[in-house]
């Protein structure tokens, strides 16, 4: 049975204007460990369809369940991470790390342990007193993940959160997060509209076609880029090719009067 | 660059900032010290009238007899202590009808045509209905110092609470929190700045509304002072009662500063 399960999602937004198909009849499943990646151009729904798998909205049409328990709201099990940090900036860095905890009423001593060797193991113990305004780009979006990785969720859904970054931040965070969820064996859907990023991070790639977003093709990814770095996979021989396969479908796919 | 050159220059520096403030404020000493003397002047020498316009030694040694018949005292207190009370009673009463219209979002459609009235209505028109209702004392002062405040302070916040970043919300959500946690972890601390520069407005609309509600009814308090001058045509008495408000005020606006340091850090 897989980990995660989507069957026939569809969603429609309305407005005075219209009622507009976001997402029509969408199904795909995920495996535990599995990191995948939603590619497709801006009006594919990507952004709603990780919304919907988080609990944050309820799709017009059909279902999510996640270890077979139909996911209704968002708790525990998901972790969620946008495309800029959102640290509170009127909380230290350790409050905010902690503030997942606060919310689902678990902050224990040992959480707050585990949580505080996790924000060292990023680097970041000297600044846990600090306010988020006194840290870099890089250093708050390394926060951002010790928050949505202090609750221990099941599965984690990054909102295009390299986006923001400079390229050489954008990279080393790439590795860091890819070890890190290696490490701690996490699932993760991420959503992107960087080619590169998907075939350096992901297992598996969901290539969707806007309007209504639905999905144009599925790429495995070479199981040798798989395993390796983020950094690493983009200088490797096999990279370019890939990438220009996948280039040329999202081409067509924006290309096509849909 | 050695140590030595970088201390130097910044030595430098602060030795400069330093002589820009002393520039400034003795620019500020100097105005002061040159209106008052020309109003002493003036005063004096009959270039305008002094029983209207007074001058400040006529001011100040009625300021040394007031103090010491206790009268001053006693007035500056009443009006002091219904002015604080007015000022956090509009901003409390303001704040929670914000936080009400936040939670409910129908109730915010609902109530803003009459927010819309109410604001632009002038309050202090409706001092006489306030003292008949609540009786000529210091319980319609303090609810005509609040009245004033409280429709603006109450705009003001929601649209705080209104617009605070959408994102910040999804953090919460994300984790299941609730509305009350969200109000509580950021619709709240988010909109301390917009709560403080409501302080500062509120600190002045609360002198206008006791002041206006001393004018119509009081038999104690700085505004009852300036009616008192009015009528006896001491305006000496006035201008000293003017004289007191602004020193009281500016302490208060000055206390919301202090508040606004401590509470806003990041």
């Amino acid at each position: 049975m897989s980990f995660l399960q989507l069957n026939a999602i569809s969603h429609v937004y309305l407005t005075k204007s219209a009622a507009k198909e976001a997402i029509s009849d969408l199904s795909f499943s995920i495996s535990e460990g599995e990191f995948v990646s939603l590619l497709g151009p801006s009006g594919c729904g990507k952004s709603t369809l990780l919304s919907i798998i988080s609990g944050l909205l309820q799709p017009t049409e059909g279902s999510v369940s996640l270890q077979n328990k139909m996911i209704e709201s968002p708790g525990e099990r998901m972790g969620y991470m946008l495309q800029q940090d959102y640290l509170f900036p009127w909380k230290t860095i350790e409050e905010n790390c902690y503030i997942g905890l606060k919310l689902l009423n678990k902050l224990t001593p040992e959480k707050k342990e585990s949580t505080l060797a996790l924000l060292e193991s990023m680097g970041l113990s000297d600044v846990r007193h600090a306010y988020p305004d006194q840290l870099s780009g890089g250093m708050r979006q390394r926060v951002a993940l010790v928050r949505t990785l202090a609750t221990n969720p099941d599965l984690l859904l990054l909102d295009e959160p390299f986006s923001a970054l400079d390229y050489q931040t954008k990279l080393k965070l790439e590795d860091l997060v890819f070890k890190t969820l290696k490490a701690h064996q996490k699932t993760a859907i991420l959503v992107t509209h960087d080619i590169g990023e998907a075939i350096a991070m992901s297992d598996r790639i969901i290539l969707l076609s806007p309007r209504p977003g639905k999905i144009a093709k599925i790429f495995h990814v070479p199981s040798q880029l798989q395993t390796m770095l983020p950094f690493d996979a983009r200088n490797d021989a096999t990279f370019s090719a890939n990438f220009q396969l996948i280039w040329k479908e999202l081409d067509s796919l924006e290309q096509s009067p849909t | 660059m050695n140590n030595l050159l970088l201390k130097k220059q910044h030595q430098q520096y602060l030795k400069k900032l330093k002589r820009e403030k002393n520039e400034i404020v003795t620019w500020q000493i100097f105005i002061l010290f040159v209106f008052l003397s020309l109003w002493e002047l003036a005063g004096r020498y009959t270039w305008v009238d002094p029983l209207l316009f007074s001058y400040p030694t006529k001011i100040a040694s009625l300021f040394l007899t007031k103090l010491q018949d206790g009268s001053l005292v006693l007035h500056t207190t009443v009006t002091l202590l219904e002015t604080i009370a007015g000022f956090i009673l509009g901003t409390l009463l303001g704040t929670l009808f914000a936080a009400i219209l936040w939670w409910s979002r129908k109730a915010s459609r609902i109530s803003d045509p009459y927010l819309v009235v109410l604001n632009s209505m002038p309050k202090v028109a409706l001092g006489p209905i306030i003292i008949v209702a609540l009786g000529p004392g210091y319980i319609s002062i303090i609810t005509m110092g609040a009245s004033i405040s409280i429709i603006i302070t109450t705009l003001v916040i929601f649209h705080s609470f209104h617009t605070v970043e959408p994102n910040y919300i999804k953090v919460i959500r994300s984790f299941g929190g609730n509305k009350k946690q969200v109000f509580r972890e950021v619709i709240l601390p988010a909109s301390f700045p917009a709560i403080i520069s409501t302080l500062k407005v509120n600190v002045g609309l609360s002198w206008v509304g006791v002041i206006v509600g001393e004018f119509l009814v009081s038999k104690q308090g700085l505004g009852y002072m300036i009616i008192y001058g009015f009528q006896v045509f001491n305006f000496t008495l006035v201008l000293l009662s003017l004289f007191m408000i602004a020193i009281f005020s500016s302490i208060m606006y000055l206390g919301v500063e202090w508040l606004e340091r401590k509470l806003i850090k990041h």
